[in-house]
Order: C-alpha cells, then structure tokens, then sequence
C-alpha cells in the first residue's frame, strides 16, 4: 500500500501489472491466450491474473492463433477488449489472415460503425539463445496493413503505461515486447493515471531520450538500449549522439524524427528486424522527404540482414549489436 | 442420385418431399406444428421475393449495374427455413450468400447492393438488423461467430430460461469453407466452450468449379461429430425441415447445451457468382436433377395441394416481387459515386499521423487542378 513511487520493477511485471490495472478499471477487459492461465505466460507476464480475475477473463485459449484472434474479433464485437498473447513471434502467422484481412478492416468497411478494440501482444526479438521461430522481429509485416496501430515499448515505465493505453484505444493496436528485456528493471509509476492528458499519447509520439548534436540514432523496442550504449560509448570519444525511440511504428512520428535531424543532420536507424523493406528504410525515405537540405551524410540503417533468423550460436553477429551501429555512426560522421 | 461420399443424399432429415408431400419425422415434426398455413405462406412469399431479386440483380449486372452478383437462386429453402427459426436478440454471421437470410433480418434486401455496386464494403450497420456485415474470406467469419457467443456467454445470456433474453449465434458458410482451418477451428473454440453457436453448413454442392469431393471423403455433417458437436444433415431444399434442425440448433445454444453443426444439403442452381461459367464443369443432366427438387416448387406444390396457395395471394405476392425488381432497378441506378475523401475515412476509429498526411495532400493535389477537385 505505502510502497513509495515510482517502484523498481521488471518489464515483465510492468506490463502485468498495467494489464491488472486495466482489468480493474474494465470489467469487459480479458486476457486470451496460450498457457496464460495457471501457469501465466511461458515468460510469466500474466503471472496471478488467472486467479484473481477467473477464467472467463483469463481464457487459456486451444492452441490455435488464427483462432484467438478471430474469437477475439468476435468478442470485441460483442463489446469486450480482449487482449491477446501471442507465445513467440514467430507463432503469429497461423492468425495473419485474421489480423490483416478482418482485424484491421472492419472499422473501415463499417464505415466507423464497428470498433474493434483489440490488444494483440507479441514478445518479439532475439539474443536469448532460442531456438527456430522464437527470435523474429514481423513489427513491419503488419505495419504495412492500414487499420493497425504498431506499438514497441523500449522501458519498463513505457510498457506499464503502454499496454493501459492499448487497451483503451478503440483501434487494434500490435503490442510488441522485446522479450530479451522482459527482467530488466525500471522505475515504474504504478498509480499515476495512464490515460490522463500528463501520461501523453505514447502509441502516437517517439520522444528523444538522450539530446545530442551530431547524429540522431532511431531506434524502438529492443535496440533502444542498444541505441543509449552506443551514443554513452560515443561521448567516451567526444562524439555527441540524440537517440530517438519510436515508441510507434504505425503511426510513425516523423515530425519528431525529423525535427531532430535538422539539429543534428545525420542519421542511423537501428532495428533486429532485416534492413530490407524495413522501418529503417521508411525513416530514411521519410526523413529525405522531410529535411534534405539539412543532411549532411546519407541516411544509414543497421539491422538484421536478408537471411531467415540465424542459429542461436550466430545471432550475434545477426543483430546489430554496439559495434556495428558504432560503425555505422563512424561512417556518417566521416561526411 | 449419389452412392457414397459426401454427396450422397443418406440421412437428411426431410419433412416435404421433392414433389410436396408432407412427412413425419419423430424428432422434427413436433418442430413444426405450430406453423399453420399463414406461416408457411409468410415463408412461400419470402422465398418468391428473395428469388426475384436474385434474379434482378442478377439482370442488373449484365446491364453493368453492378461489378458482380453472387446468385443465391436455389437456396431459398435453406436461408429463409433458417432465418425464420431465430429470436430478434440471435446474431447471425453470414458468408456473402445469405440474401434471404439478410431478409429474414429485416434489412431491405436492396442494401445488400452497395457491396456489389463497388460504393462500399458493407452498406448497413450490424446492430441494427443483428446480421453482420457480409464475409468475403471463407470462412474467417465463424471465428468472429464464435467469439461473438463466448461474449454472450459472458453476458449472462445463455441458459436463464428467458425467451427474451438468452440468444443463439449462427453463422453460415458453404461446403468449401469446411476445409478451411478457421471453420474448424471455431468448431474446437465453439466446442470446448461450450458456445451457443450454430454452424450452418450450405452444402450447395460446389465451390465454384469444385465438387464437393474435393473438400470432403465423409458426409459434412460428420466433421462436426469429430470435434464433439451434435450434427445434423438436412434437406436443404425443404423449408420446413431446415425451419425445424435451426429450431433445434438455436434451443440448444440458448439453453446452454452448447454448439450444432448443420449441413443443408442444397444446390447452387446458378453460377458462382456473375463471374463464373459452370458449363465448364458440371453437366446439364445434373442441373435438371435439382431443377426438379426446386425450393420453391416444393412448397407450392404442398400449399396447392391443401388449398392453400389461393390465387389472390399469388397475385398480390407476385405484384410485390415487381414492384420489388422495379425497386431494385431504380435504387441501384440511384447510388453515385463516394467522395474520393471517403477512401481516408474510417482507416482508424481515432487519428492516424500518416493518414491525415496522405489525405492532405491528396486535397492538395486535386485542388491544383483548374476547377478544383473532380468530385
């Protein structure tokens, strides 16, 4: 009762706790998914929900995905907020036609009659040694897909509030959690309002994080951390790094991406996912649009490459760890 | 007229013979006894009104009225049979083939040709007549169906013993959707929770050029004996017998015992849709079995045959289904085309920074153009 605030807690339990909070305030809040019952979660984030709030609300779901989120649909029409959990990112395809031909496009092809708030939770991500279909990074298969909200938290402060406003969005928001992160602590304002005016708009803003002159470093979800090392190693050698985190991937904030660049006039995008037709890719095209007389050197992008997910003795070298985005810092600043 | 597989005829519970004559069944004849011939006159001018305008819509599409049309012709006994057995509170999920079904509802069957008409992707709002929006992805649709149940068994509106209140879901789907993994999945999620859903299954024995054989080796209806679903296989074509399987179906989902599968063995006796030529691939002797066993041949027979079917009441319907086609006529020719705004409305049921941006500009652009935008 008189823990004081903000407590340190993981990112795991942030999220738990933001999803009870969201049950508490909501009786039409429910939980769905793959052994987040009993046994709350394969990565505990529903840990104790099952028991305080039954399992009509906490529904250990057939193992079957394109079923919980058609289900899901079903019950959002109905009037519920179901919040689905997806157990790896690489277990989403089975309910891709349901995400993307029914979930994002009833609202429109109700023309606003129907809302479907639904809440799909993804942890996403790699570098915990996993095996196959356990480490991806799909944020922009769906971000690709009008009607969906794409949503990263890279904090557990972020994700506590986050995940509150996911489900009180009456969109369809993709909530990916980068699993690799989920026992890291953080401080954690579990009582302030989430969805008062002073929390912000967090599934529609990025938000700088480390002010800096020289290089603007974007990144979201798991490579923020990755991103905060990399500008503190840069500062080691005089170099002064601004890291933005997206916090959205749909809608993307361009203007806060851009407005600093124009500060620093250099760029580096940073993500696990593959370059290729990546969110790096629309930064890069967006920020050229936005402030190309205010860039100095190109726009770089370093992630995954264009292979299937690598063998967990690999991945390290897969992922764009602090040496290959210091490299890629070097390269703009020799601009 | 078939041996073995799924399309042989075995077991269909079957209350008018082709040629009208009424039978008894011990389980579904007691279903039915309270229907006296206003009742089944009241289906007879459904079915005749849905088939006129199947068929204007049909007319209207060759005049270039409308992009595409998917015929319901034939299965007019199964979806009007069905649709009269639900309570207003029941919610039905259809396919895109549900036109009388769309009827029973009360949605003025019209509506149903915006869709078609290329000027939007639903065109009436689901609460309003308890019939969502049609489904153009096979059988995506039963999963929203059974989602849609486990929520009104959250609400308490299952098994209270009040006619008023406790509510069935159906959802219909043909014979290819049974081979789609969504169709069964809802047939576990309904299954182990128990849902008040009913599965109606058209057997219309094709999806598009494909027979039945190439999505089943057993009887439809016994795929949902393997998920534990009570199953049932109905004479499709014979209103009565499909009004008394639903009836059943819908009592025990309100009751709470729970989901039913149901296959109405019917027949698409048009194309697919507009756009399809079945000349291709089935035969003209088969079309003339079935012709035989037309829906609506099957209950004026019986009604005749009882005096009941007086010819003022087949005038006056038959005035109805023109007046009907001449209305059809002038609504389709009466819908304009959407504001092009339109396209960027509705993407988010709140604002979207991309959205906006792309929408502004497109303003923009159309507004550079000497006059303005062409609206």
């Amino acid at each position: 009762m008189n823990a004081p605030r903000p407590q340190k807690i993981t990112f795991a339990k942030a999220i738990n706790t933001g999803l009870r909070r969201a049950m508490d305030r909501d009786p039409k809040v429910m939980l769905m998914g793959e052994d987040i019952g009993a046994l709350g979660g394969v990565f505990r984030v529903t840990d104790g929900l099952a028991k305080d709030f039954g399992s009509d609300r906490v529904v250990d779901t057939p193992l079957a995905e394109s079923g919980i989120i058609g289900t899901a649909i079903g019950l959002a029409l109905r009037g519920y907020r179901p919040v689905c959990e997806i157990q790896f990112d690489g277990f989403i395809f089975p309910g891709f036609d349901q995400i993307t031909t029914q979930l994002a496009k009833m609202h429109y092809r109700s023309r606003g009659r129907l809302n479907l708030p639904v809440v799909i939770r993804v942890p996403f991500g790699g570098g915990i040694g996993a095996v196959e279909h356990h480490s991806e990074s799909p944020e922009v298969l769906f971000a690709h897909t009008a009607g969906l909200r794409i949503v990263s938290p890279s904090s557990p402060a972020d994700a506590h509030v986050m995940i509150q406003q996911a489900i009180a969005s009456p969109d369809p928001v993709m909530f990916f959690e980068p699993k690799g992160r989920y026992w890291e602590k953080g401080e954690v304002d579990t009582e302030a309002d989430p969805l008062a005016p002073a929390a912000g708009a967090l599934l529609d803003s990025a938000r700088v994080l480390r002010a800096g002159t020289e290089v603007t470093l974007v990144a979201h979800g798991p490579t923020v951390a990755t991103a905060l090392k990399v500008a503190e190693s840069a500062a080691a050698e005089g170099r002064s790094i601004e890291v933005v985190d997206l916090r959205a991937i749909s809608p993307l904030d361009v203007t806060t991406v851009a407005e600093s660049v124009r500060r620093t006039g250099r760029c580096v995008v940073v993500h696990e996912a593959p370059v290729l037709y990546g969110t790096g890719a629309e930064v890069a095209a967006r920020i050229t649009e936005e402030c190309f007389y205010h860039l100095q050197a190109p726009v770089l992008r370093v992630g995954g490459f264009h292979s299937p997910y690598p063998v967990a003795k690999l991945e390290h070298e897969y992922l764009p760890g602090l040496d290959r985005v210091l490299d890629a810092v070097d390269r703009v600043l020799a601009h | 007229m078939h041996d073995s597989g799924p399309l042989t005829d075995d077991g269909l519970v079957q209350l008018l013979t082709p040629i009208g004559e009424r039978v008894e069944h011990p389980d579904y004849s007691p279903r039915v006894a309270h229907l006296d011939a206003d009742a089944l006159r009241g289906m007879w001018r459904d079915m005749v009104l849905v088939r006129r305008f199947d068929t204007e819509a049909t007319s209207l599409q060759r005049q270039g009225e409308l992009g595409l049309w998917v015929q319901s012709l034939g299965q007019e006994a199964a979806q009007i049979g069905s649709g009269r057995a639900l309570a207003p509170q029941d919610f039905v999920f259809p396919s895109y083939r549900e036109h009388g079904v769309a009827h029973t509802r009360g949605l003025d069957l019209t509506q149903l040709l915006r869709l078609f008409r290329g000027i939007d992707h639903g065109g009436w709002n689901p609460d309003d007549y308890n019939f969502h929006l049609y489904t153009l992805v096979i059988g995506s649709h039963t999963l929203h169906a059974t989602g849609y149940a486990m929520g009104v068994q959250r609400d308490g509106a299952v098994g209270t013993g009040d006619p008023e209140r406790d509510t069935a879901v159906v959802t219909y789907f043909g014979d290819g959707a049974t081979a789609q993994g969504d169709v069964n999945e809802a047939l576990v999620f309904s299954a182990v929770n128990n849902a008040p859903l009913v599965l109606f299954c058209q057997n219309n024995q094709w999806a598009i050029s494909e027979s039945t054989v190439r999505q089943a080796r057993v009887p439809l209806a016994d795929r949902g004996l393997g998920f534990g679903v009570p199953s049932v296989r109905v004479d499709g074509n014979d209103v009565l017998a499909c009004y008394a399987v639903t009836a059943e179906a819908l009592e025990r989902a309100r009751s709470g015992g729970g989901p039913t599968f149901i296959e109405a063995f019917t027949y698409r006796m048009g194309a697919h849709t507009t756009s399809d030529d079945p000349t291709r691939y089935r035969s003209a002797a088969e079309e003339d079995y079935w012709r035989q066993r037309d829906p609506i041949d099957r209950l004026t027979a019986y009604l005749t045959a009882a005096g009941e079917l007086p010819d003022d009441f087949r005038t006056a319907v038959q005035a109805e289904a023109d007046a009907l086609g001449e209305r059809t006529r002038e609504f389709t020719r009466s819908l304009g085309r959407p504001g092009t705004g339109t396209m960027f409305e509705h993407v988010y049921a709140t604002p979207h920074a991309i959205v906006d941006a792309e929408r502004q500009w497109f303003e923009r652009y159309e507004s550079s153009f000497i006059g303005g935008a062409a609206e």
